[in-house]
């Protein structure tokens, strides 16, 4: 296999990862870097954990409800929102910029948390 | 605010400890809620299963009326703590229909739904069809405003309501008040009424005359039951300065699963037992996530509240029964309503 080969080859790999990352997160912006790094948010009890999350730049910060009641996960200033999340459904969102992220369950509005994305 | 609120909770505190029971008997008495059975708050409000002497006393005389409030239905939850919660909202209604006298309506006090789907809402009216008292009047909870800022619960319930689906309606001379204090919830906060529909209550009542007996409806209670889970209303206070000039006024509210009432000079609070599910006792569990009890104890913690207006005293009578037991615990002031809660069995 030549080197030019190898670097299509590593090429379209990289695109299908990137394709895939974007089909399962559609609220996902256009990253300048992605990390392609993920990290998890559980909502248990009525409350996010870590209620304080730090990431970097490009990570894609996955919610996963474990409890038997619905919640939501909503950015306090508009930045994302997701749909009514039952017992065990996901919701995923890819940070591309540095910033404080303020978010709650507008079901549940005692419930709140925050993405710091350095 | 925050001040205000924990100062309500003192002084529900301290009106306990003037009937002797001490704060550990308050967390009891809370807990006796979680398993169906009334406590009272503070002195004034008898808790007993005296009400069906007096209401078989005064039953049937002109203008007298009742109406039944059901809450937290939950069609579409189907967890251990409750498989099968259409069954019990149908034992609810049997036992609705059973009732000796038939209520003139029936109130429903939101969560209709677990996820305000279609599919759910449809097996609600399909169950409620069934009610011997054909007009209800619903406001909805949070979980029925789940898509699109309650386009479901709205068009279904919603005809002929204001804002997010609030009104108000006159029956045999007491006024009805339907709020809602569920929708655009503000991050770190409780219920919200908000502005536009408090503008519109202020409105509502004005020129009403103060002899009118007034009644709130409206999911989350609009008073401050415990603050961490989110229960109670941000802006109630508001709203009830708008009642103070009014000699007799009930408010009737759910999303908390158990009962729980207070008098406040004239207005009584009192919350109903959900169809579906209980909820823990405020500070006894985690969180306010769905209790789990055994399978033949579920009735004995759901229930209906049969709300009964005696134009004699122009009292209201509340009674509540749970589904699952033949009890039935009665409460009234001696001037407002008599709230009477029915277990489910």
């Amino acid at each position: 296999m030549t080197t030019k080969k190898i670097w299509i080859v590593g090429l379209a790999t990289t695109v299908m990862i990137a394709l895939m990352l974007l089909a399962e997160t559609p609220s996902v912006a256009a990253n300048d870097q992605p990390s392609g790094a993920s990290a998890d948010v559980k909502i248990d009890n009525f409350s996010f954990g870590p209620q304080t999350l730090t990431v970097s730049v490009g990570t894609t910060v996955v919610w996963t409800n474990r409890d038997d009641i619905p919640h939501t996960v909503v950015s306090t200033d508009g930045v994302f929102k997701s749909k009514v999340r039952d017992t065990d459904e996901k919701f995923s969102y890819t940070f591309t910029k540095a910033g404080t992220y303020p978010y709650f369950c507008s079901v549940h509005p005692k419930m709140t948390g925050k993405v710091v994305v350095q | 605010m925050t001040t205000k609120k924990h100062n309500l909770i003192d002084q529900r505190l301290q009106d306990l400890n003037d009937d002797g029971v001490d704060r550990r008997g308050f967390l009891k008495c809370m807990a006796w809620a979680g398993t169906g059975l009334v406590w009272t708050m503070s002195g004034g409000i008898p808790a007993s299963r005296a009400f069906a002497k007096v209401y078989g006393k005064h039953a049937g005389k002109g203008g007298d009326f009742s109406f039944v409030q059901i809450s937290d239905s939950h069609i579409g939850f189907s967890k251990p703590a409750n498989p099968d919660v259409t069954a019990t909202l149908q034992t609810a209604i049997n036992k609705i229909n059973a009732m000796p006298q038939k209520p003139d309506f029936i109130i429903h006090t939101g969560d209709l739904s677990q996820l305000s789907k279609p599919s759910e809402f449809d097996t609600l009216d399909q169950a409620l069809k069934g009610a011997a008292a054909k007009q209800i009047y619903f406001v909805p909870g949070e979980h029925d405003m789940l898509s699109d800022n309650g386009e479901e619960y709205l068009k279904r319930y919603g005809k002929g309501t204001k804002g997010s689906g609030w009104y108000s309606f006159d029956h045999k001379g007491v006024h009805f008040v339907a709020l809602v204090n569920v929708a655009n919830l503000k991050a770190g906060g409780m219920g919200s009424l908000g502005h536009e529909q408090l503008e519109w209550l202020e409105g509502d009542l004005k020129g009403r005359s103060a002899s009118t007996p007034i009644v709130l409806f409206a999911h989350i209670p609009l008073w401050t039951i415990y603050p961490d889970w989110g229960w109670g209303t941000d802006d109630s206070e508001q709203a009830l300065s708008y009642v103070k000039r009014f000699g007799s006024v009930t408010v009737l509210n759910g999303h908390i699963h158990q009962i729980m009432q207070k008098i406040e000079g004239k207005v009584s609070f009192h919350t109903a037992m959900s169809t579906a599910f209980p909820q823990p006792a405020p500070g006894t569990a985690p969180s306010a996530g769905p209790m789990k009890v055994p399978t033949d104890q579920l009735q004995r913690v759901l229930g209906i509240t049969d709300v009964n207006y005696l134009v004699s005293g122009s009292s209201l009578a509340i009674v509540d029964s749970p589904l699952g037991d033949s009890g039935s615990s009665a409460s009234g002031s001696g001037r407002g309503l008599a709230v009477v809660d029915s277990l489910l069995g």
